[in-house]
């Protein structure tokens, strides 16, 4: 455990750069992993491809190379492009006067658009305080009309259906009329899943869109989908010309980059998400937090920032010099210990560091804090002596140290041993680094 | 000897160099398919390495070795296909997460079964999802399989346990289980699933004899979490790829049998019943390397 942690921090602390140049090589090395990890996140191979070059052209207009800490920098812009692609003007629902206002709800095959349309024909209803009904527009799934039914007797909403019609087209349109006359304020028509390139089926959505005309047409995209998400966009937008999209399961753990590919080439707003299955997991979208979440960042900004509040950076470079010198010892060691702990719990550390889920090392290790408490125990338990000069610790100050700290023996030796494989490891480190680059923390 | 060292350096240098954008065509065209980053640099790497070896330099023949290479991968070690004879009932558990197409995957597997002469039944343990049931019992009305369901909500387990029973007794060559669709991350759903593989063990003294989870095309690198989750919950025997007639191919599958060792059984590909068939990892092949 104890290596491992050692490790990570290395990583972590090795990427924040306080001071110093970051050369162009380290730029594009940075762009590089910034690569990896939105292709992991699903974002489209050509979009990352267009995304980056934006990137690194914006990162050296901004001249981040002298700034002061310039990985950082290329994050913030990164998170900025981001969500600026993902924030497309949002604007609000704008629901139409006199007449009913309809809204058509289209994509493909599993995507969730019945669910979606129950959850929005919800939330107009309690949020705006409109009278909602729905159309069941799907005749070729079956009980897809009985699931519509079903799922919607919650919200008291109406559902428009015809049981035995083999045509989407008319049922919509007679929808429309039945429910124009029960003063209905909003109209949801849930259409039949479709591919993008089954031509006859993009006709009848089409057919439908011409005959009703919809006010509002949403694409339901399901955040997990993979590279293609931005052709089914596009070839969606070029035939109905959507208004914006529904993006569905963010109760998944996949990162959602089809929402980055999507808007990237469609410049169309996402309105809403859906994260559950119960109706009221919907929410509106936010595009910083989906950025993070395509970076797999979640709160690495938070932790990069907790982080160098708590680097005293002479204290920095006087501990790194000690790693130079072979003389780091625990004495150092329990004072960063206690930095690791205003950081909050070895979990929620973890949890902040990007790509912790994939890493493999990570799931075999029990992040237990009550590790490190031991850890501190033991170097409570020795004498200052002992701290600053481990080497003097001898089999019967071990079996003192364990007893002061409620350790065993075998404890103490797995700490002394790990301590100097980490001393001597750091060493080597050190020894080939530019010095104006490198801040340990230990 | 220097000279020899030089040429070697020289010509792999040349070969890297100016035929970088044919690789990278092709690290494109796998990655564009789903393919995981990491599997297509390490294949593309062994490529890469074989080509140089044994000089190599036709684009074609390099292709080709892609392919067989794809191909190698998902068919090696695994069950291509799978030999439901047995005295008892052939269980067939079937997961996955939401909107995948488990209940039309079921359905066009029970259609092929019985077109090879097998008895079926089907058992509705999605209980929780609207008109689920009705769902699958319309299959089994149009196409002459019986559905053997309990009320909306009941437990799942429930579900199982009874038509095992019914199968035993009827003598039933296979029976498929239908669940309902659940996210990888969702632990008490996870454990329900958990729950049903034991149910199915309690009764019949071993594991299903297929735990399949069900994968849709169009899924990106989630996929592979799915299948990690859901094969250390219910140790997966294979996967049943959905929509392969959408634009998206599946490229993930490469991934999940490379690193998990889990194959592709089955693939679909419309609505229709019959648009189904045992995967052919030779065609899935041609299809990602066109």
């Amino acid at each position: 455990m104890f290596e491992f942690l050692t490790s990570k921090f290395e990583d972590l602390f090795f990427k924040i750069k306080n001071k110093g140049s970051l050369s162009p090589k380290d730029l594009d090395d940075s762009l590089r992993e910034i690569r990896l990890v939105l292709l992991e996140a699903d974002v489209n191979y050509l979009v990352v491809k267009e995304f980056l070059e934006n990137i690194k052209k914006k990162a050296l207009g901004e001249n981040i190379l002298e700034s002061l800490s310039p990985f950082q920098q290329v994050i913030k812009i990164v998170n900025e492009e981001l969500s600026a692609i993902l924030g497309v003007a949002p604007g609000n629902l704008n629901f139409s006067q006199g007449i009913p206002t309809i809204i058509m709800i289209v994509g493909l095959q599993g995507s969730g658009k019945t669910t979606a349309a129950v959850k929005l024909a919800s939330l107009i209803k309690s949020k705006y305080s409109k009278k909602v009904s729905l159309i069941a527009a799907d005749i070729y799934r079956p009980a897809a009309i009985l699931q519509l039914i079903d799922y919607s007797k919650k919200t008291g909403c109406e559902v428009y259906h015809e049981d035995d019609s083999k045509d989407p087209v008319s049922i919509s349109v007679n929808g429309i009329n039945a429910l124009k006359k029960n003063a209905n304020d909003v109209v949801i028509i849930d259409t039949a899943g479709r591919l993008q390139v089954d031509s006859e089926m993009m006709n009848e959505v089409v057919e439908i869109r011409k005959k009703t005309r919809p006010h509002q047409i949403y694409l339901v995209v399901d955040s997990m989908s993979g590279q293609e998400a931005v052709n089914v966009a596009k070839e969606f937008n070029s035939r109905l010309e959507y208004d914006g999209i529904i993006l569905t399961k963010l109760d998944s753990d996949s990162r959602g980059g089809a929402a980055l590919s999507i808007n990237n080439v469609v410049k169309k707003p996402i309105r809403f998400i859906s994260t559950g299955e119960n109706i009221d997991d919907f929410d509106i979208f936010y595009p910083d937090r989906m950025a993070s979440r395509i970076l797999g960042m979640g709160d690495m900004l938070t932790l990069i920032e907790k982080t160098e509040k708590l680097i005293d950076e002479k204290k920095a470079r006087e501990i790194e010099q000690k790693i130079y010198n072979s003389e780091l010892n625990f004495e150092d060691f329990i004072e960063q210990l206690k930095s690791v702990k205003k950081l909050g719990s070895l979990e929620k550390i973890f949890s902040m560091l990007p790509g912790m889920g994939k890493n493999k090392a990570l799931k075999d290790v029990n992040l237990d804090d009550g590790q490190l408490d031991k850890i501190e125990a033991m170097i409570n338990s020795m004498t200052i002596e002992e701290r600053r000069n481990p080497d003097l610790i001898d089999g019967s100050r071990k079996k003192r140290i364990a007893a002061g700290s409620g350790t065993t023996v075998n404890d103490v030796n797995r700490l002394l041993k790990q301590f100097e494989k980490t001393r001597s490891m750091l060493k080597q480190f050190s020894g080939g680094f530019n010095k104006k680059n490198i801040k340990f923390p230990f | 000897m220097f000279r020899l060292v030089k040429n070697l350096k020289y010509l792999w240098n040349k070969f890297k160099g100016n035929n970088s954008e044919f690789w990278d065509n092709l690290e494109e065209e796998l990655i564009l398919n789903n393919v995981s980053v990491e599997t297509t640099v390490k294949i593309l790497k062994e490529i890469k390495e074989h080509s140089f070896k044994n000089d190599i330099n036709d684009f074609e023949e390099i292709k080709n070795l892609l392919k067989n290479k794809l191909i190698e991968i998902l068919s090696e070690g695994s069950q291509g296909q799978i030999n439901t004879d047995k005295s008892q009932p052939f269980i067939i558990l079937v997961a996955g997460v939401n909107g995948v197409g488990k209940t039309s995957s079921i359905a066009k597997m029970a259609w092929l079964f019985k077109n090879e002469g097998k008895s079926v039944i089907i058992a509705a343990a999605d209980t929780f999802r609207a008109a689920a049931i009705e769902q699958i019992q319309f299959f089994g009305e149009k196409f002459g399989i019986e559905v053997i369901h309990h009320q909306r909500n009941s437990d799942p387990g429930a579900v199982v346990f009874d038509t095992i029973d019914s199968a035993v007794a009827k003598k039933t060559d296979i029976v498929i289980i239908d669940t309902a669709g659940r996210m990888q991350t969702s632990s008490n759903l996870m454990d329900e699933l958990k729950k049903i593989k034991r149910i199915i063990s309690k009764k019949t003294g071993s594991d299903p004899d297929e735990s399949l989870l069900v994968i849709d095309s169009n899924i990106g690198q989630n996929a592979k979490s799915q299948a990690e989750i859901f094969h250390k919950v219910l140790d997966l025997t294979g996967i049943i790829l959905t929509k392969a007639d959408s634009t998206s191919k599946g490229g993930i599958v490469l991934t999940i049998k490379n690193d998990l060792g889990i194959p592709v059984k089955f693939i679909t590909f419309g609505e229709k019943i019959d648009d189904i068939s045992y995967f052919d990892p030779e065609k899935f092949a041609e299809m990602l390397v066109e």
